[in-house]
C-alpha cells in the first residue's frame, strides 16, 4: 500500500515547540538535521519502502483555465497562504499503521540543541487499484 | 562485457543503415533494438566482429519492421534485403548525428535525450533513470523528437553551437541513476574533438576536464556541497588537469576565441592556483570581461562580481553587483558572500537565508542554510 507523507512550511496543527528557522541554529545543528533526513531515506530504500522523495521550492502560484482564447489567470504567491507544502515522500508499505511508524520517526528529525523536532507531517493513502476479482 | 566500447559503436551502426538506404527515425529504432539485445547476450556469447554484429542484427531488425510495414501498407518492399557493399564509412556520418540531434528546432530535453540515445549508445531505460522520469515517458519524448526532425535532410552544414550546449548540458547533470553522465558527455566530447578541428569543441572538453578533475572535492560527507575556496585542492586529478591544460592552449592558439574557451581559461586559472588567496584573480576577470563581450550573460557578470571580489576587495566586488539583475538566481548568495567579507555579518546572514529560500536545488539550498547559520554564530558566540 502507498502513502505520501507531506511535509508542510506552514499548516497542519500548532507546533508542539515553535522553533526558530533554521538559519538561526548552528551549523552542527544543520548538518545533524540534514543527514537525519538522507539516513532515513537510505532506510527506506533498504527495507523496499522507498518509492520516491520530492522537496518543493517555497515560490509557485494558483492557475487556472480563463476561457477560450485567454490565457490563465494567475494568483499569488499568497505571502501569508495558511498551507503551504513543502516536500513529500512516498513509500510502499504493508500496513497503515507502518506508515505512522515512519512518519513519526521523519518527525524525530533533530533541530536545535540535537532534540527532535516533532514537527506535524500529513500522511494520506493513495487509492489502490481494483481488483478484477472485487467486482 | 565493455559497455562504452558497445556505445561507440552506435553512431556508426546507424551511419551504416542511412547509407544503406534506412531513413534516420527506422534505422535509429533498429540500432537500439540491437542494442538491447547486444547488452542481454554478449555478457555470455561475445561476437568476435562487434561492430559486425550490431550492424547485422540491426539491419535485420529494420527489414523486419519494413516489411511489417509494407504488408500493413499492402506495399512493396522498396529496400532490397541483401544490402550492397558498404560504401566506405566517413566520420561525416557520426558529424552530422551530432548535429541532427542537436537540431535547434528540438527543445533542449528531447535534444539531450536523443543525442545520449543516437550518439551515445545509451538504451532509454538508462536514460530515463539518469533523468529521473519513467521509461515510457523518456520513449516518447524521444520519439516525438525523431519525428520532428524526421523530413530534415543529413548533409547540411550544422550549428555547431546547439551541439555543444547540449553536450554541456549533460556534463553539468552529473550523476543520474547507475549512468554517469558527467563521464559520457567527456566521451562524446572527446569523439567530437577527432571529428572537427573547430576550438570551441576543444574548448568545451578542456573546460569539462578541468571541472571533472575536481569533482571528489566538490562533495563532502552526506553528500554536502563544498565550495570552491573550502575544496581540498590534493584531491584535484592533476593528470586531468594537465590534458585539460594542453587541450585549451592548443585551442586558445588557433585565435579564435569562444565562450568555452574563455570559461575553461577561468577553470585553468583555478586548477593552477594553490589556494584561494593565491589565485590570480586578476587575470580571472580579465577573462570574465572578455567572456562577457563575447555572451553578454547576466550570469557571466553575476561571477565576474564575485571574481572582482577578490581581485579589488568586496567593496569593489559589491559595486560591479550593483550593475546585476538582482532577480538572478545566486544573486542573493553572491550578495551574502561579499557582504561578509565587507563585515556586515548581520546583513551577511540575512541574505543566506534569504538564498537560500530561493536556491534552485536542495544541496544548494542546505549549504546556504549552513552558511545562514555559521555567520549567525558569528554575531553572537
Amino acid at each position: 500500500m502507498k502513502y505520501l507523507i507531506l511535509k508542510h512550511y506552514r499548516g497542519g496543527p500548532a507546533n508542539a515547540v515553535d522553533w526558530p528557522p533554521m538559519d538561526q541554529w548552528t551549523p552542527e545543528e544543520v548538518d545533524a538535521h540534514i543527514q537525519y533526513m538522507r539516513d532515513f531515506i537510505a532506510g527506506l530504500q533498504e527495507t523496499g519502502e522507498f518509492v520516491d522523495e520530492q522537496a518543493l521550492a517555497p515560490g509557485g502560484t494558483f492557475v487556472r483555465y480563463d476561457g477560450e482564447g485567454r490565457p490563465p489567470v494567475t494568483d499569488g504567491p499568497f505571502a501569508e497562504t495558511k498551507d503551504l507544502i513543502a516536500g513529500w515522500c512516498i513509500i510502499d508499505v504493508e500496513s497503515w499503521d507502518r506508515a505512522v511508524q515512519l512518519a513519526g520517526e521523519l518527525s524525530a528529525a533533530p533541530g536545535p540543541g540535537g532534540k527532535p523536532l516533532h514537527e506535524w507531517l500529513e500522511v494520506r493513502p493513495f487509492y489502490g487499484v481494483s481488483a478484477p476479482n472485487a467486482e | 562485457m565493455n559497455e562504452s566500447l558497445l556505445r561507440d559503436l552506435v553512431p556508426a551502426a546507424i551511419g551504416v543503415l542511412l547509407r544503406r538506404g534506412a531513413d534516420f527515425v527506422s534505422a535509429e529504432d533498429a540500432v537500439q533494438e540491437a542494442l538491447i539485445r547486444a547488452l542481454d547476450t554478449w555478457p555470455d556469447d561475445p561476437p568476435r566482429d562487434p561492430k559486425g554484429w550490431l550492424v547485422a542484427v540491426a539491419w535485420r531488425k529494420f527489414l523486419d519492421a519494413a516489411r511489417a510495414e509494407a504488408s500493413r501498407r499492402a506495399r512493396e518492399l522498396a529496400v532490397a534485403a541483401e544490402p550492397l557493399p558498404d560504401p566506405t564509412p566517413t566520420t561525416d556520418d557520426t558529424l552530422q548525428l551530432y548535429v541532427l540531434c542537436a537540431h535547434p528546432t528540438l527543445p533542449q530535453d528531447s535534444a539531450v535525450a536523443l543525442t545520449l540515445r543516437a550518439v551515445g549508445g545509451l538504451t532509454t531505460k538508462q536514460i530515463a533513470t539518469a533523468y529521473l522520469v519513467s521509461e515510457a515517458t523518456m520513449a516518447q519524448r524521444i520519439s516525438r523528437a525523431k519525428r520532428r526532425i524526421a523530413g530534415l535532410p543529413l548533409d547540411q552544414p550544422g550549428d555547431m553551437g546547439t551541439v555543444l550546449r547540449v553536450l554541456y548540458l549533460v556534463f553539468n547533470e552529473g550523476y543520474g541513476g547507475d549512468i554517469d553522465l558527467a563521464a559520457e558527455a567527456i566521451r562524446l566530447t572527446r569523439q567530437l574533438v577527432a571529428l572537427t578541428d573547430e576550438p570551441e569543441v576543444a574548448g568545451l572538453l578542456a573546460l569539462m576536464l578541468l571541472h571533472h578533475a575536481r569533482r571528489t572535492s566538490r562533495t563532502g560527507p552526506g553528500g554536502r556541497l563544498v565550495p570552491l575556496g573550502k575544496q581540498d585542492r590534493s584531491l584535484w586529478d592533476t593528470r586531468l588537469i594537465a590534458e585539460g591544460v594542453a587541450m585549451l592552449q592548443a585551442a586558445l592558439a588557433r585565435d579564435r576565441l569562444g565562450e568555452y574557451q574563455a570559461q575553461a581559461a577561468i577553470a585553468a586559472l583555478h586548477a593552477d592556483a594553490p589556494s584561494t588567496a593565491e589565485t590570480d584573480w586578476v587575470q580571472i576577470v580579465e577573462w570574465y570581461d572578455e567572456l562577457l563581450r563575447i555572451t553578454g550573460s547576466p550570469v557571466v557578470r553575476l561571477n565576474r562580481a564575485v571574481a572582482i571580489g577578490e581581485a579589488s576587495g568586496p567593496q569593489a566586488g559589491l559595486a560591479a553587483l550593483a550593475d546585476v539583475d538582482p532577480g538572478l538566481p545566486r544573486h542573493a548568495a553572491v550578495a551574502a558572500y561579499l557582504h561578509e567579507r565587507a563585515g556586515n555579518l548581520e546583513r551577511a546572514a540575512d541574505l543566506y537565508a534569504e538564498a537560500s529560500r530561493t536556491a534552485t536545488n536542495v544541496p544548494e539550498r542546505d549549504h546556504l542554510s549552513r552558511e545562514a547559520a555559521r555567520v549567525r554564530h558569528l554575531l553572537r558566540p
